[in-house]
């Protein structure tokens, strides 16, 4: 099978998917409770996809996602509410300013690693946070109210296969190639050559302005941004399910997204045990299974094709 | 208005330093465990957190007076601090730090939101251990709460360097943080150390966690979170690993939180830090006290 015609079919695949999935809410078959998890899955997947770009792919421990699914948020709310503009220029708004802002805030902090990195993006989503909580034109402390719900199935199910495809793609082009080489071996990397502060940059200005797509889905679904949805529990729930999936696993962190999403909509009644499912979650995959549910790999057509006729792969090299 | 800015400035600073020796005695937890085995203990603020509950039931279902229940809730949270380097942290010894680091943060909210479900989210009143008395130096105030958080903490910075500077035991730790390697070689019971920094830590902590639960008269599952983070600014702010650093990085961070909240805002207090943070990690990596190690390849 050539590339361009497998592309074709992933894509055909996501359309059939979303067909379905349209028609069965059309026909009210999925309720508003499970269309609602269905938009949460798919922003969910959105915030971990490109969250993986910068932790699982590029090393660079991050842990302040939610300040710029904050950023997105707001920006696209004042972009539809305050100036009217119509909700594409709101999400390509949101994505442009919470990258710029990753661009940033990356440019200097990217130089810190490990430990120091995740404790300084931790501060700045809190100082982006904190900070738009004194912006009295943002609604303040008491949150942007009255956003229209722009967000939809339709809206929601294409960012997220666009999100999905553009990161898979740059992760198998040469720069993503690049920012993966630095996960291994920083040093190794920089002696090959390779422009490690460029690439770090930018794996996190791209899974920046993701996550600002994210949070202009979010806040034009919910009718509102409150400063209190975008704290670091809010970046520790997008970790989870990166760190579940498997660091370095798109397809994990699609199936961890959709998982967890499940796991918080069964303990909507008992939202304090979800808290302590995770936390048990995150230690004791870290004590038995760090590589997460799928490690650094990936399941794609291929795995179907050989359950379904043998072994293909010998044939093609037979060709 | 020129006296009185002054006079303000003189109050925060007084606020800033009772805030800061509690900050100061959170942060030497951090540093010690930093220094042995470079892992940014995620949980101890939720220890902290679990020290102010078990003197807030030593005082009020025990009866205890301060100094036993100061004891107690020192003895139970060094007990806990050491369970969780047992099982949590002691089986990744040879994994890679983020993997640790995951860990921290799991243990983290499992401390706050296992907290919530044993002792209920709602904040609690911590009894009045004291008479509240107010001293005032010209048009300066200062209460009891205050001078008994400076006396405890500085008395325990006091112990502590004792402990770290003349014991075996203070000894063992100084050589494990400085060489893990060689020091087994000469014998050490590493495990042994590391667990004795996680107990010693924890129970400064839990100190801290009672006198601002004495200080503020409220304590809530989640009141660990804001001190621990801005307790690990003040480590950084030191040079973490450095005893002394902690100390004063915490008394710092307490005096600019306090100057933030009484001239600027008090909404940008918790922003302050984090800024302060990053500006630290940018320019002085190594803290105000820490020496320049380059990485080796």
């Amino acid at each position: 099978m050539g590339k361009n015609k497998k592309e074709l079919l992933s894509l055909v695949a996501c359309i059939a998917l979303y067909a379905v999935v349209q028609s069965l809410i059309m026909l009210d078959v999925i309720g508003p409770f499970w269309e609602l998890n269905l938009i949460l899955i798919c922003i969910n997947v959105i915030l971990a996809v490109s969250l993986n770009l910068i932790n699982g792919f590029t090393g660079q421990f991050s842990i302040g996602h939610a300040g710029f699914m904050a950023v997105g948020a707001y920006l696209g709310a004042v972009l539809t509410v305050k100036l009217q503009l119509p909700f594409i220029v709101a999400i390509l708004g949101g994505a442009a300013a919470a990258g710029f802002l990753g661009f940033v805030i990356g440019l200097p902090t990217l130089r810190l690693d490990g430990d120091y990195l995740a404790i300084a993006t931790l501060g700045l989503g809190e100082i982006i946070r904190i900070t738009i909580l004194n912006i009295p034109y943002v609604g303040g402390a008491s949150g942007f109210m009255g956003i229209p719900r722009f967000s939809n199935f339709t809206w929601v199910f294409f960012a997220t296969v666009f999100t999905v495809f553009f990161i898979r793609n740059f992760i198998n082009s040469t720069h993503g190639r690049a920012c993966i080489s630095i996960r291994e071996n920083q040093i190794a990397a920089e002696a090959m050559g390779i422009d490690t502060t460029k690439y770090k940059v930018m794996a996190f200005t791209i899974g920046a302005a993701f996550a600002g797509v994210a949070g202009t889905l979010f806040s034009h679904y919910f009718y509102i941004a409150h400063p209190a949805s975008f704290t670091f529990m809010k970046s520790f729930d997008i970790l989870t399910i990166v760190v579940l999936g498997g660091l370095g696993s798109i397809s994990g962190s699609i199936t961890a997204a959709i998982l967890l999403t499940f796991v918080s909509a069964a303990l909507a009644s008992y939202p304090e045990w979800r808290m302590i499912i995770y936390s048990l979650m995150l230690i004791v995959l870290m004590l038995y299974r760090p590589q997460g549910l799928f490690g650094n790999k990936e399941i794609s057509l291929k795995i179907f094709g050989r359950l379904m006729g043998g072994n293909k792969r010998g044939n093609t090299q037979g060709n | 208005m020129d006296f009185s800015i002054t006079q303000q400035f003189l109050q925060q600073l007084i606020n800033g330093i009772s805030l800061g020796s509690i900050y100061a005695l959170i942060a030497l937890g951090y540093t010690m465990v930093y220094g042995i085995i470079k892992l940014i203990n995620f949980a101890h603020g939720d220890i902290y957190m679990v020290g102010a509950y078990v003197a807030f039931f030593a005082t009020t279902t025990l009866k205890l007076s301060f100094f036993p229940a100061l004891i107690v809730s020192m003895v139970v949270a060094a007990i806990v601090g050491m369970t969780i380097e047992r099982l949590a942290y002691r089986p990744l010894r040879k994994a890679p730090r983020i993997a640790i680091l995951i860990t921290a943060i799991g243990v983290s909210l499992l401390l706050e939101y296992g907290g919530m479900l044993l002792v209920t989210p709602q904040p609690r009143t911590f009894p009045a251990l004291f008479d509240s008395q107010v001293y005032t130096f010209g048009n300066i105030v200062v209460n009891s709460q205050q001078v008994i958080i400076l006396a405890i903490s500085v008395v325990l910075m006091v112990i502590l360097t004792f402990v770290v500077q003349r014991t075996k035991i203070g000894k063992a730790m100084r050589a494990v943080s400085f060489d893990t390697d060689a020091a087994r070689l000469m014998g050490i019971d590493v495990d042994r150390v590391i667990s004795m920094t996680f107990a010693i830590g924890s129970a400064l902590a839990a100190a801290a966690g009672m006198l601002v639960g004495v200080y503020y008269n409220s304590i809530d599952p989640l009141m660990g979170i804001m001190p621990g983070l801005k307790a690990f600014v003040a480590a950084v702010l030191g040079g973490i690993g450095v005893i002394p650093g902690a100390m004063l990085g915490g008394i710092i961070m307490g005096v600019i939180e306090a100057m933030v909240s009484g001239f600027i805002s008090s909404t940008f207090r918790d922003a302050a830090a984090f800024a302060i943070l990053i500006i630290i990690l940018l320019f002085k990596p190594s803290g105000l006290l820490g020496k320049n190690v380059r990485e080796k390849v």
